[in-house]
């Protein structure tokens, strides 16, 4: 199992503000609106030193997101913060007709999903998102798993025309990833090579496995773990790769299991290669109000959790 | 002046025979509200904007208008290709499969003249805020129109648009409202009042104008009146007084003809009171 280990530990909210602020210098099309939560999105950097190419929209998300519509017919490139859960279901029309359907550049930043949102509960804490995003047509779903992925992420989607939805958190996570990375959308990213399992892994999932990695390792068993942080369009021929080897697959997602990463996994492995598989996921329910490392052992989605997954899908290969 | 008056009449005259005949080539659609909007429409694309021949999404150093209410497609259609922005033949294809010109309008066939699909009510004066800030971040010195019906002034995010727009001083929108008294189920008024919606709109803190809008010198001189109004820090209201099914006596205000086709008797007696001015397609 290769190492990693980590010096510091950031949000990937930060992430996304700190991207923000370096694509907003590197393209002066890049525009930032933002429905009251400028505090929780982190981008205030961003307002400092490009006030006129912000948006305060205040708490009308629906609008934001056809003002943002609006701002691409002009070349501007718009990134929409709020809250993952206010990002996607509150205004699902909106983006499906405005943006997704109309083609429009915009990219839709969605801090706080899923249950690691902690304390405020289950109105804010989506798990439903992912799937919500991947099936509007031509949409791209990104979650990624720290904060230097995170940043590079948000800089990359600027050069991708099209819609994106990014998805990250609120937590304070470690740092593992390269600081330098180049982020490719769509191009899942081998986090460890390994024969008899693939553990595929997206957002704050990804240290977990690396965790259930280690504790595997000394088992005797040895994981293949794959960060897919693009969740749409799904790295195939890496996840199919993968299988040939390992020949049973675990997903893990801070999401329902309905229509997240594991669905999206399943479908490819059922329609090329058909895999055992276990889905390390909320079991289709909401969250509810509790810490973050509470809430993620309550509904199934840490280490322990992971290799309790990883021992059952190796007795069904 | 009267002359101008004279030929945009002509073309309205053509632009209701488009519509109705589109309308019931493919049986489906909504003739009401597209024949109540005629003289706005050709007001606009042919006297008040100022327009670039050829279409290009971004619309730069160009007026551009967004159509929020889009199931008056017919109106729209029918003026863009009257306007040149694409053949009249092919108005024919309307709602029907493989077709542009789809029965909501919508930028994913590409058809010249869309800017953003429309449809599902209630968005559309959010995007034309959005064109207007960047127009203002361009340094284009140019105007943004959108209509929106007066049903449709029941979704609640016309009322967040509505409160933006003047706290930031967009004031390089006008906006209109085809206020009509009418929608699918019936009477405004008897479905959910609009209540006073000019002491509304002002209320947000838009400078409201009224006009008629099926008469052609009182839309050109309604819409002038609201240019001259632009740029002083308020978005520009008009609130349209229009009769949904203007122009074809038995389709003349009622909401019975919202969503509904003529059959090929009623077509014929459409066509009766309409002048085929600018040859049919």
């Amino acid at each position: 199992m290769k190492k990693y280990t980590y010096t510091d530990k950031k949000d990937t909210r930060s992430g996304f503000g700190a991207g923000l602020l370096e694509v907003g210098r590197k393209n002066e099309n890049v525009v930032a609106l933002c429905a009251d939560l400028v505090g929780s999105l982190k981008m205030n950097d961003f307002i400092k030193e490009f006030p006129e190419r912000f948006f305060q929209i205040g708490i009308a998300e629906a609008n934001m997101m056809g003002i943002a519509a609006g701002l691409t017919i002009g070349g501007k490139i718009p990134y929409t913060g709020t809250f993952a859960n206010f990002s996607t279901g509150r205004v699902y029309d909106q983006i499906r007709q405005s943006i997704a359907y109309s083609d429009k550049n915009v990219k839709i930043c969605a801090s706080h999903a899923g249950l690691t949102l902690g304390e405020d509960g289950a109105t804010h804490q989506i798990l439903e998102d992912i799937g919500l995003m991947k099936m509007l047509p031509g949409m791209t779903v990104i979650n990624p798993c720290d904060y230097n992925q995170t940043k590079a992420a948000t800089i990359a989607i600027a050069d991708h025309h099209g819609p994106v939805y990014l998805r990250f958190g609120r937590p304070v996570v470690p740092i593992f990833t390269d600081p330098d990375q180049k982020f490719e959308i769509g191009k899942a990213w081998m986090v460890n090579e390994g024969a008899d399992v693939s553990i595929f892994a997206t957002g704050h999932l990804v240290w977990e496995a690396i965790q259930a990695g280690e504790q595997l390792a000394e088992m005797g068993i040895d994981a293949e773990i794959i960060n897919i942080h693009t969740i749409k369009p799904l790295d195939e021929e890496a996840i199919l790769k993968s299988v040939a080897k390992t020949g049973c697959v675990v997903t893990a997602e801070e999401h329902n299991r309905l229509g997240g990463l594991g669905d999206s996994v399943a479908q490819v492995l059922a329609k090329n290669n058909p895999t055992p598989q276990e889905y390390v996921a909320v079991d289709d329910s909401f969250g509810e109000s509790g810490t973050p490392a509470q809430l993620m052992e309550k509904y199934g989605l840490n280490a322990a959790n992971i290799i309790a997954a990883v021992q059952r899908v190796i007795k069904r290969k | 002046m009267n002359e101008d008056i004279t030929k945009l009449e002509q073309i309205a005259s053509q632009v209701r025979r488009d519509i109705v005949r589109m309308v019931h080539a493919c049986q489906s659609g909504h003739p009401g509200g597209s024949l109540g909007c005629t003289e706005f429409f050709v007001a606009l694309y042919f006297s008040a904007m100022e327009r670039k021949e050829k279409f290009d999404i971004d619309g730069i150093g160009e007026d551009i208008f967004f159509l929020s209410n889009g199931h008056i497609s017919p109106v729209f259609y029918s003026t863009l290709a009257r306007a040149g922005y694409f053949n009249v033949s092919e108005l024919a294809t309307f709602r029907q499969i493989n077709s542009r010109l789809q029965g909501h309008p919508t930028t994913h066939e590409g058809l010249p003249g869309i800017r953003v699909a429309s449809g599902s009510l209630g968005q559309g004066l959010s995007v034309a805020i959005g064109a207007a800030r960047a127009k203002k971040l361009n340094n284009d010195n140019h105007l943004v129109y959108a209509l929106m019906g007066d049903g449709e002034q029941q979704e609640g995010q016309i009322w967040e648009a509505a409160m933006y727009a003047p706290f930031n001083k967009i004031d390089n929108l006008i906006a209109t409202i085809d206020y009509n008294g009418q929608q699918i189920d019936g009477a405004t008024e008897q479905v959910l009042s609009l209540g006073n919606l000019r002491a509304k709109w002002e209320a947000f803190g838009w400078d409201v104008l009224e006009m008629n809008g099926n008469v052609m010198s009182e839309v050109l001189a309604g819409l002038a009146e609201a240019k001259s109004r632009t740029g002083k820090g308020k978005p520009v209201l008009i609130l349209m007084k229009t009769e949904m099914g203007n122009g074809v006596d038995f389709m003349m205000g009622s909401h019975k003809w919202h969503g509904v086709a003529p059959n090929d008797e009623q077509l014929a007696a459409a066509l009766a009171q309409l002048e085929e001015t600018l040859g049919d397609y």
